[in-house]
């Protein structure tokens, strides 16, 4: 495995004629859990979504586990959960994780396995519909599980559910880590920050910083992350 | 040379996604009902509004056995896929190991057993029930309306992704069917039409599947050009499904 799971090199994104990303480049290590945080409308989803390959680009470079963005054969090895749960609301928990594992080629075992992970045992046989809005967000989540992808990139997986359930899934994250996976999650949640092992600051389109959490906070002089972060805004000086 | 490159057809993946898009109708028994009853209800309203009149009656009504499903599965399936598109999950197909042609043919693969359901509906309350003739055999009719049908699928296939609320995939039906059904000959004979309107029904797929039909419940000998009209149908829903293909993209703005 390369030591970066993402490389990316000036990229530029431009949508409806207004540029969304200005010359980004980052490098995010394997096997770490990367923070991408910023603002609404900052460009993270966009970001994202050139990563996985799903973004037409203006400029620049992306490389994904030492290949170039969107190619196929990245397609089994990079696990994308976009912000909208993207699951069939009218089929249940198990014949969205079945469907979905047979496009990824795996067994209804890990399908199973998949749905305890994420906390949906039980479940199983509700029709998506009737879920409240977290539990549909892990239905999604289970879905890019399914074939233990190398890479997930999870935009605002935690947006919208409660603290308790959100810490869950906070472990899961570093569980995953743990086992060798690179997750690249994005917020607008400062708190969650103190969770990644880094984190990529973002505004306007632009990147402000990459630093881990204890670098952002001896350089601002801050303990809370929010501050730190307003703080780098003021100091960029372009508010 | 890659295991799951995502560019080549898996029957595995064909096969879930049929079965997916079937299960969703599953869970939806009232659309199953009003397919399945619908249209042997508008050809009983016929029979009455022909009375006495036989042979209007079969020379409208005995193609229609065959249209039905045409119309229904278009309209279904650009339903489908604008939800696809709107709710994400065709954004993270895409993004998965699968190819486009595995969507399209699993799309295929479930409209096809709905419409062959239909049909078969359709035709026995026609040929059975309401004493329409299917002089070459009500099978025939049967399989020219599953082929009508996979035309309506792929062509609403494609014309989905130019309506971007329901509200417009479903005006699409009269936008792009009352009028093939108008000039496809079945209310009007296409020679006696203005020359211009008659040109413009030879371009029309929808023409040519009527023609079939129409060829299917008339007593004269079939002919070889219901070959020739099956294979205009083919030929239009391969190109339907081919236009469909390009309106998948992998890469958006």
């Amino acid at each position: 495995m390369p030591d970066r799971a993402v490389e990316i090199e000036g990229l530029e994104v431009i949508r409806g004629g207004n540029p969304v990303i200005r010359s980004i480049s980052l490098e995010v290590d394997a096997g770490s859990v990367t923070g991408l945080l910023g603002p609404s409308g900052c460009g993270k989803t966009t970001l994202m979504r050139s990563i996985v390959g799903a973004q037409i680009v203006a400029g620049g470079r992306v490389s994904v586990l030492g290949r170039p963005a969107g190619v196929s054969e990245l397609r089994s090895e990079v696990g994308y959960v976009t912000q909208a749960p993207s699951v069939y609301r009218d089929l249940t928990v198990r014949e969205n994780l079945d469907y979905f594992a047979h496009v990824v080629g795996v067994g209804s075992g890990r399908v199973t396995e998949t749905v305890e992970a994420v906390g949906l045992g039980g479940y199983e046989g509700r029709i998506v519909a009737s879920l409240s809005g977290g539990e549909t967000a892990r239905v999604s989540l289970a879905s890019a599980l399914l074939n233990r992808p190398r890479l997930l990139v999870l935009d605002e997986p935690t947006v919208g559910l409660d603290p308790l359930l959100r810490s869950d899934l906070w472990r899961d994250f570093h569980r995953l880590a743990e086992a060798g996976t690179t997750l690249l999650i994005s917020s607008h949640v400062m708190d969650e920050a103190g969770e990644c092992d880094q984190l990529l600051l973002m505004r306007e389109g632009r990147l402000l910083r990459h630093c881990t959490p204890d670098q952002l906070r001896r350089e601002t002089g801050e303990r809370d992350l929010g501050r730190a972060f307003l703080e780098v805004i003021e100091r960029t000086g372009d508010a | 040379m890659h295991e799951r490159s995502g560019t080549i057809v898996s029957p595995r993946i064909t096969v879930a996604t049929g079965g997916r898009v079937l299960r969703q109708v599953r869970h939806d028994p009232r659309t199953i009902a009003l397919l399945l009853a619908v249209p042997a209800l508008l050809l009983t309203l016929m029979k009455f509004v022909f009375d006495g009149q036989e042979q209007v009656f079969q020379s409208i009504g005995a193609p229609l056995c065959g249209l039905f499903p045409f119309i229904v599965m278009f309209l279904i399936t650009s339903i489908t896929m604008l939800r696809e598109r709107t709710t994400g999950t065709l954004e993270r197909l895409m993004t998965l190991p699968m190819s486009k042609l595995d969507l399209l043919m699993g799309y295929g693969l479930a409209f096809g057993v709905l419409a062959a359901a239909q049909a078969v509906v359709v035709c026995l309350v026609g040929f059975g029930l309401l004493g329409l003739n299917a002089p070459h055999g009500t099978l025939l009719v049967g399989l020219l309306a599953i082929f009508n049908a996979l035309l309506g699928m792929a062509m609403g296939l494609f014309l989905s992704a130019f309506a971007r609320t329901e509200f417009q995939a479903v005006q699409f039906m009269p936008a792009f069917i009352f009028p093939q059904l108008l000039l496809c000959g079945l209310f009007a004979a296409r020679d006696e039409m203005a020359p211009l309107l008659e040109a413009a029904s030879w371009l029309l797929p929808f023409t040519y599947a009527y023609d079939a039909l129409e060829r299917a419940v008339s007593p004269q000998p079939l002919g070889s050009a219901i070959v020739v009209d099956v294979l205009v149908v083919a030929g239009a829903t391969v190109a339907s499904l081919a236009l469909g293909a390009l309106t998948l993209k992998r890469r958006t703005p």
